[in-house]
């Protein structure tokens, strides 16, 4: 009697076994590791807030392949180390990709793991580096600084002309990325770097740095940093009286940053590769939801965050099944486009560093809202001869 | 030279501002010989309410007060109450133990509950701009400078010129023959903490404007105040404000004229200087004990 018990147990234990296998293969789980506190809480808190509104309605929407994502937010401190052991945890989660983190330093340490472990690792961190290194899982959701330097360099030289530019960056792998990138795109032009003017992330005083910009007597600043010191930056370049042209990349011209510069970010112009004014139908769909389910208007991080989502949803569907080598090959040389995909917004390519190329736009700030003044367009607009038009790039037309 | 006097003004409200944090701490010393390593998140919280206030329509100064009040019963009250009193006995690293784990739970309530970024505060000052020999100077800081310092002579002038005030000290200096003088100890005690709530609330609105609201905004400024405080001389008031002058017009000029990487070390550094040669810092008086 005692021994029926017994294989009674050992059955109902195989059944439940059985049915817990049967349920994992019914979601796609997907881990966000993301800075949640620390310098990059504003990054980070958008780009998880974009998956997750992704992950929501591709959910509605019946899932991928029939299945449905579940995620799990982590929270780097905007902290390396920290970043790498959660990147492990996720791993020993048996997740089916990875996004995260947004801040260069982090990913650099943190990719490690995920290309060891073989699991395909979206960021939005812009370092050049991220993608120079071989890594065959590791994919930028956003444009990396070597595909969105050489546009913002040639609007410093060509469009505004400035003949000596101080540079004022964080001084992290993010900020000392686009030095680098900035002087050897300016290198063979007419603009001359006259100053470069290192700060610290999570700094709260720049009246020293700005009073360096001032002593370099450089015709416009070029200001790389994070987005709460952008936006200190940007008060204390009002407080000292800058009236020159302040030129950014991505950051600047943030949402957030807007809202805590307050005044003193209008006139600031920067390129960015993503933004929620673009003039596009889908962007600006995008940008309703994600004020409608936060009640705050997204980032470019936000933007980020929910398109790679949906790169993930286009390489399955391609694949076919769940198989997280072949839907890493399947990304790389993947055109997706806009009308297929909504959820990416724009026709986007993947390189095979894990790269994209898409259209970008010049953005100014003026009466507290960010206003596309150029759309500039694919770096090889020929990769999108064969997407749709719905949402794609149009050719630079300055407005 | 104009670049001197620019890094100048601009530390020197800065500096008033750690200064007003660094009262906090000589103020908790001299009423009742107790070191708030929370100091920092004492700033930080009053921010927040303050935020809450206004954001339910209240108007700048309303929530002032308001927050005021609140501070006076949970940073002052509740504190005293509730981590002072009970580990008083035990002497004073207890105390410096539970403020370092008061500091860490306020900091992560806020970010919990609250959120982690950053957010964007109203300054009390017009955003005015006036250029005087080529030095721009800002209301903003014009005005900070001058609250913060009018705050630091008020405090210092109730702590040694009214009866109150000298009976907070005679407590601190020996609560036994306090009490046999007929001084209602627990009610000067409490005294201190309250006021120390109140400056903290001041603090909170001077400085995040710039800092910006944010739950760690008060981790380096409790830093900065606490070298600001020994520097200066930990029993003295007037102390505090010279030693937060000097803290942040001398990080403004090692960051222009050395780097500014080196910017957050100079506090250390000046700290360092100044207990190995006066240990008692610059204004301190050597402990003597007498009522």
């Amino acid at each position: 009697m005692q021994k029926r018990t017994t294989l009674k147990l050992i059955a109902a234990c195989a059944a439940l076994v059985c049915a817990g296998t049967a349920f994992a293969q019914q979601t796609i789980k997907i881990a966000n590791i993301v800075e949640l506190s620390g310098a990059g809480a504003t990054s980070g808190t958008n780009f998880k807030n974009g998956v997750e509104m992704a992950v929501k309605e591709i959910n509605a929407a019946g899932g991928i392949l029939g299945k449905k994502i579940e995620t799990t937010t982590a929270d780097t401190q905007s902290n390396p180390g920290v970043a790498k052991g959660l990147t492990q945890k996720a791993i020993d989660e048996d997740v089916f990709a990875i996004y995260g983190p947004v801040f260069s330093g982090s990913i650099m340490v943190s990719m490690a793991e995920s290309r060891r472990a073989e699991i395909p690792n979206f960021t939005g961190g812009e370092a050049a580096a991220i993608t120079q290194q071989g890594n065959p899982y590791i994919f930028r959701t956003a444009f990396g600084q070597a595909q969105s330097f050489p546009k913002i360099a040639r609007y410093i030289s060509d469009v505004a002309k400035v003949k000596t530019l101080a540079v004022l960056y964080v001084n992290n792998d993010f900020g000392k990325g686009g030095l680098d990138n900035i002087k050897k795109n300016l290198a063979n032009t007419a603009t001359k770097v006259v100053a470069e003017i290192s700060t610290d992330s999570g700094q709260v005083d720049f009246s020293a740095a700005v009073l360096k910009a001032k002593q370099s007597g450089a015709d416009a600043l070029f200001s790389y940093s994070n987005e709460e010191e952008s936006a200190r930056i940007l008060r204390e370049l009002r407080k000292q009286g800058w009236n020159k042209p302040v030129i950014g990349e991505t950051t600047l011209t943030g949402q957030k940053v807007i809202e805590l510069a307050g005044d003193a970010a209008n006139g600031a112009v920067g390129h960015v590769g993503l933004t929620v004014d673009a003039p596009n139908p889908e962007v600006l769909k995008f940008k309703a939801k994600f004020y409608q389910e936060y009640k705050y208007i997204s980032d470019h991080n936000g933007i980020k965050g929910y398109t790679g989502v949906y790169m993930l949803k286009a390489a399955i569907e391609k694949v076919g099944k769940l198989d997280r080598k072949a839907v890493a090959q399947a990304l790389h040389g993947l055109v997706i486009s806009a009308k297929k995909y909504p959820g990416v917004l724009v026709d986007v390519a993947i390189d095979q560093n894990g790269d994209l190329d898409r259209e970008s736009y010049l953005v100014e700030v003026k009466n507290g809202k960010q206003e596309v003044t150029t759309v500039l367009p694919p770096v090889n607009p020929s990769l999108f001869a064969s997407a749709a038009p719905a949402g794609a790039a149009k050719p630079a037309a300055k407005k | 030279m104009t670049d001197f006097l620019q890094l100048l003004f601009s530390g020197m409200a800065t500096g008033a501002i750690y200064g007003l944090a660094a009262l906090g701490f000589t103020l908790l010393w001299q009423a009742s010989g107790t070191i708030n390593f929370a100091q920092g998140e004492f700033v930080m919280l009053p921010a927040f309410m303050m935020l809450a206030f206004m954001s339910m329509g209240a108007p700048l100064l309303v929530s002032f007060g308001l927050s005021a009040l609140v501070a006076v019963v949970v940073l002052g009250w509740v504190f005293k109450r509730g981590i002072v009193d009970p580990l008083f006995k035990y002497g004073m690293m207890p105390i410096v133990v539970a403020t370092i784990g008061l500091s860490i739970s306020m900091r992560s309530v806020i970010r919990a509950g609250y959120s982690a970024e950053a957010s964007p505060f109203p300054s009390l000052f017009a955003d005015k701009l006036y250029n005087i020999a080529g030095v721009t100077i800002t209301l903003a800081d014009v005005g900070t400078f001058v609250l913060a310092i009018a705050l630091v002579f008020a405090t210092q002038a109730f702590m040694t010129k009214t009866v109150t005030g000298r009976a907070m000290q005679a407590v601190a200096q020996n609560t036994e023959s306090a009490s046999v003088l007929g001084i209602n100890v627990p009610r000067m005690i409490f005294y201190a903490f309250a006021i120390n709530a109140v400056l903290a609330v001041a603090a909170a609105l001077l400085v995040t404007p710039t800092y910006l609201a944010k739950f760690d905004m008060g981790e380096s400024l409790g830093n900065k105040a606490f070298f600001a405080a020994i520097i200066g001389g930990f029993n003295n008031s007037r102390g505090a404000l010279l030693g937060g002058l000097i803290v942040g017009i001398c990080e403004n000029l090692a960051a222009a004229y050395i780097s500014p990487a080196y910017k957050d070390a100079v506090a250390l550094v000046i700290f360092m200087v100044v207990i190995l040669f006066k240990p008692q810092g610059l204004l301190g008086k050597k402990e003597e004990r007498k009522v």
